[in-house]
């Protein structure tokens, strides 16, 4: 037992010293964020590397889909964004951002209903194609494998695909862009054990192309599994933080969000 | 009423029909894209047909001007912005593309004498003379304000309207015009005469609403249009900038409002401000269609055309007033038969 333990400690030191070579993709330090005079995002500290999986776990209404809506541009936010080692202005917009490979897959999907499978991963690849790429069909045939899903309904709209199906497409069209930093806001959201394991797996595999992915979760177990590292938000406040093998087993974290119920504490949508 | 005079009439509706639908398709694309009710697409008609009859009058036409000052603006305003964000690369650019080709085109005018050129080239000059105004117009007017509610766009649409009108009147002056008939063939089918002109503007639409079909369906560009119509946040997600559509969907409308004022210009004589009543007629068309569906649009049109021309003998002292009653059943219907979707934030 004691041998067992100070093999992992090497073994999550070691990777804590891996962690600490990568080049960092997004540092965000000090960042606030408001809807109006309500300040719903205080003083947040974030770092995400390459080939790396940072997650963000908390509760409804914790900040989660606001974080993640300020670090792309959505919302205005206050504080240093660092994001490829270039300091953002305040003026920065999406386009901009999508533009440097930062891509967010949002938690209403945001897909574009009316259109074919094929062209809402077609317009995935817009930004690339105007700068002058034209790798758009074989990147699509790169999506098609990850998620063979996709390629039989690539003909069927958007509009009348499952919810698993709705988001691999919103995750495959996010991939089109080969982006740099992936942002998945609740992946898991209303979806079926079986087709959050695969999406997880999925999420898992994408980790080896070496993008660094933010993953957003309430599904805190499945997060923790296959994150390097986790932040736990709390109205608007990071409580905790830290590699996810040591929060995984954090007792403050197993009683408010790996509890008896398997799904993560706040599993009561 | 005999078949031969039901047959001519049946003509000029749907010529005119086919014109009116050019309009509401421009108009359901602007707002799908811009929640902006576009109503100075009738100007761009009015602007194409001065434009093009002041090329084959061998006048130098008004819209060089205002293209030459809408375009100074534009690259005043654009290049304030880049000295502010820092951003001085993009200033020749800016220049060129406002500045620049509106004087080169100035440049070309002046060299040649546009009324010895062939009908094909006047109509591509005239075209080039007015289409640019249309993103001008959307930079200076609408951009600023993209994200105002649909009231709000509404508003500053008629004030466009209004300001294009008094333009008119400055630079084309009070009188009509009417250019000549691109063809005087016809062709007789029993015993009806079918008139050339009207086939080449049925054709001429119709070969206009197919590329812009094919632009909608096969390009990433007209597929990026669709998308932002669709949803504004998925699209943004993508690097689909809402100015870049904004822009594009004028560029596009301008370029139908144009093209249908060049081929409504040997039909009907054009002043200044005739475009708003022709406008008025595609915006019938594009309200039966809901400003939501193109096909429903266009089907609209061409029954306003039609309409139009059966009221014009009966009852022509009402044909507007008939035309633009039908409003009243399509609304009454449709808010009987459509749920109320809310406006989008
Ligand atoms: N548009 C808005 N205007 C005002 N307040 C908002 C807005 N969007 C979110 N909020 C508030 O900000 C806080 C954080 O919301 P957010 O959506 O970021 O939470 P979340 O962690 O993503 O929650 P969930 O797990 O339910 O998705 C909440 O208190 C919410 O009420
Ligand atoms: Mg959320």
């Amino acid at each position: 037992m004691t041998a067992m333990n100070a093999m992992n400690a090497s073994n999550e030191s070691s990777a804590e010293r891996e962690r600490g070579t990568r080049p960092v993709v997004l540092d965000v330090r000090d960042l606030s964020v408001s809807y109006g005079k309500v300040e719903a995002l205080h003083h947040i500290d974030l770092k995400i590397r390459r080939g790396e999986i940072v997650t963000v776990i908390g509760p409804n209404g914790a900040g989660k889909t606001t974080l993640l809506a300020a670090l792309m541009g959505l919302l205005p936010a206050q504080g240093e964004i660092v994001y490829l080692g270039e300091r953002q202005g305040a003026e920065r917009q999406v386009e901009q951002l999508v533009r440097q490979g930062m891509t967010l897959v949002p938690e209403k999907r945001e897909l574009f209903g009316e259109m074919s499978v094929e062209d809402n991963l077609l317009l995935g690849a817009f930004d690339r194609y105007r700068g002058g790429h034209r790798d758009e069909l074989e990147t699509m045939d790169q999506v098609f494998e990850i998620f063979p899903r996709l390629a039989e309904r690539r003909e069927q709209l958007a509009g009348t695909l499952s919810g698993g199906e709705r988001q691999m497409l919103a995750m495959g069209r996010a991939l089109m862009a080969k982006p740099k930093l992936l942002m998945l806001d609740e992946p898991s959201l209303g979806l079926a054990p079986l087709i959050i394991k695969e999406i997880f797996r999925i999420v898992a595999e994408l980790k080896k192309t070496g993008v660094a992915i933010l993953l957003v979760e309430q599904n805190a177990r499945a997060a923790l599994q296959v994150a390097d590292y986790g932040y736990v938000l709390e109205t608007g406040e990071v409580s905790l933080e830290g590699p996810s093998a040591e929060l995984a087993s954090d007792p403050r974290v197993i009683e408010s969000y790996l509890g008896l119920g398997g799904k993560g504490g706040a599993a009561a949508r | 009423m005999d078949l031969q005079i039901a047959l001519l009439l049946g003509q000029d509706g749907i010529t005119n029909g086919a014109i009116y639908a050019l309009l509401a398709l421009a108009l359901v694309l602007v707002f799908a894209v811009t929640r902006v009710i576009f109503i100075p697409q009738g100007e761009f008609v009015a602007y194409g047909a001065l434009t093009l009859a002041s090329l084959q009058a061998g006048k130098l036409p008004g819209t060089l001007w205002l293209l030459l000052g809408l375009g100074a603006a534009v690259a005043l305003v654009e290049i304030a912005l880049a000295l502010r964000t820092r951003q001085m690369r993009r200033i020749p650019s800016i220049l060129l593309l406002n500045c620049g080709i509106p004087l080169l085109l100035g440049g070309i005018l002046f060299a040649i004498p546009p009324a010895t050129l062939p009908l094909a080239v006047q109509v591509v000059l005239a075209l080039m003379l007015v289409v640019p105004l249309g993103p001008m117009v959307y930079r200076l007017a609408f951009q600023p304000i993209a994200e105002a509610s649909v009231l709000v766009l509404l508003i500053v649409s008629i004030a466009v309207h209004v300001t294009l009108i008094g333009l008119g009147l400055l630079f084309f002056g009070a009188e009509g015009s009417r250019t000549p008939a691109f063809t005087d063939m016809s062709f007789e089918i029993g015993d009806a005469l079918l008139q050339g002109q009207t086939v080449l503007v049925v054709v001429a639409s119709a070969v206009l609403i197919v590329a812009l079909y094919f632009f909608f369906e096969r390009t990433i560009y007209g597929k990026a249009l669709r998308a932002t119509a669709m949803n504004r946040t998925g699209a943004r997600l993508m690097g689909i900038s809402a100015t870049m559509a904004g822009k594009l969907s004028f560029t596009l409308a301008t370029l139908i409002g144009a093209f249908s004022g060049v081929l409504i210009s040997p039909i009907t004589t054009i002043y200044y401000d005739s475009g708003f009543l022709i406008g008025l007629k595609g915006f019938v068309g594009a309200i039966v269609g809901g400003l939501a569906s193109y096909p429903v649009a266009a089907a609209g049109a061409v029954l306003v055309g039609l309409l139009e021309a059966y009221s014009s003998f009966w009852a022509s002292a009402y044909k507007e007033v008939i035309v633009f009653t039908m409003i009243i059943p399509v609304l009454l219907w449709r808010s009987l038969t459509t749920r109320h979707v809310e406006e989008e934030e």
